[in-house]
């Protein structure tokens, strides 16, 4: 069990997708206008990436190693699909807030880069558990990110209101640009705290690719060979 | 006519795809060092995003919506984007081999830009034809272009001059794009 809770660990705070590997910046800018938006595409993401963690890893022997990128998108893409119809079939208003945003999942490349980087390697049970730690990870940023803007850019947390009646709010966070401020500062004031994450270790080439990971890697080597 | 050219200038800068639409914003922020890099970045994405909205929407009106296969979406359409990126840089290795070498490295990296799977998917939820979808298309690759080359630029700049040490890296570029984006969000009064 100890190992279990290990990977759970590694998810929220070692390797947090967000702050510290700055993977998925795509859903996590778009969708955090409030904590509840935050916290619904988290957990949408955690049922995917669980099941997609179970799946990969339960079959990883049985796909040839030369078609496994397209094999694991066409099981992402499935499971998104599925995770799709059952939000829009109960919880409508979260479908309304997110949109394109579900389907989008597909090409979060956490997903994939659990996949390549966990499931593909490990047994199911553990790799499951692997897809906790990272959906929570996820969810935790996007919640966190999603209440700084709708505490100061609304004055609300989770729709209710928090701030006084006298505070005028910075309604600029919740539009487009207040997404790339919050998560300037944020990482900024982590830089200021020396926790080393993938955005200050290194800032250029591939760190940022949505694509595929493995891809992403073996081309910037090649690009780099050239330069 | 009219409603066609709104397209194109609604798709490139009013709803913007990386700036307010966070699509591609990987690649933005990753390939953004040098204006020259970006810009070739930019003409593949331009090609790609074209050719898989129309592609995608003949599919979607004459497959998947006749056979009640809508649902379906989602997995066609990035199989679709996949294949295609395949069979555009093997068309271009053939036909034309300075293109492919200036395009070359990035063609792979689109299939998972979510901007290609984000334009396919909007169209269909905004009822577009075919000509409309391809129009949206260009306009919204033109978009991502424009932002990408200008993100260059800005940062070119950044590299010679003194920037405090916490927003080093990736802090200052989100900064420079936020400053984009609020820009670009005076481009909505043309709406």
């Amino acid at each position: 069990m100890n190992q279990n809770m290990e990977r759970i660990y590694n998810g929220i705070v070692k390797e947090n997708p967000i702050f510290i590997m700055m993977l998925g910046i795509c859903p996590t800018l778009a969708v955090t206008t409030s904590a509840t938006n935050g916290f619904g595409m988290g957990i949408s993401t955690l049922v995917v990436l669980v099941m997609s963690n179970l799946v990969i890893s339960a079959v990883r022997k049985l796909i040839p190693d030369q078609v496994r990128l397209p094999a694991y998108i066409v099981i992402v893409a499935s499971l998104v699909t599925v995770v799709q119809l059952l939000i829009q079939a109960y919880v409508p208003f979260l479908d309304a807030a997110l949109g394109i945003y579900i389907p989008l999942i597909v090409v979060n490349c956490i997903i994939l880069g659990r996949a390549e980087a966990y499931a593909s390697k490990n047994p199911p049970l553990l790799s499951v558990f692997d897809g906790i730690g990272m959906g929570l990870g996820f969810t935790f940023a996007l919640t966190l990110i999603g209440l700084v803007r709708e505490l100061f850019g609304a004055g609300t947390a989770f729709g209710v209101q928090v701030m006084p009646e006298f505070y005028q709010p910075i309604s600029i966070l919740v539009n487009a640009p207040g997404a790339f401020l919050v998560l300037a500062i944020i990482v900024a004031v982590m830089n200021g705290a020396s926790i080393s994450t993938a955005a200050n270790r290194k800032v250029e080439g591939c760190d940022g690719c949505c694509a595929n990971c493995a891809q992403a890697s073996e081309n910037c080597g090649k690009k780099e060979g050239k330069a | 006519m009219t409603s066609l050219i709104m397209i194109v200038i609604g798709a490139a800068l009013i709803n913007n795809v990386v700036l307010s639409q966070f699509l591609g914003l990987c690649s933005f922020l990753g390939v953004s060092k040098q204006i020259k890099t970006s810009a070739s970045l930019g003409a593949a994405v331009i090609f790609v995003i074209t050719i898989a909205s129309a592609v995608a929407n003949l599919l979607y009106d004459f497959v998947l919506d006749p056979l009640g296969l809508s649902y379906l979406q989602t997995i066609v359409f990035i199989l679709v984007i996949a294949a295609l990126v395949q069979v555009v840089e093997m068309f271009l290795k053939k036909t034309s081999p300075g293109l492919y070498n200036a395009l070359g490295i990035y063609l792979p990296l689109i299939t998972t830009n979510c901007a290609v799977l984000g334009v396919a998917l909007t169209n269909v939820t905004n009822g577009y034809n075919f000509i409309e979808s391809v129009l949206a298309g260009l306009g919204t690759a033109v978009g991502y272009t424009i932002a990408i080359v200008l993100l260059a630029g800005i940062r070119e700049r950044i590299e010679e001059s003194e920037v405090p040490a916490p927003f080093r890296g990736a802090p200052i570029v989100l900064l420079s794009a936020a400053l984009m984006a609020i820009a670009f969000y005076g481009f909505s009064g043309l709406a």
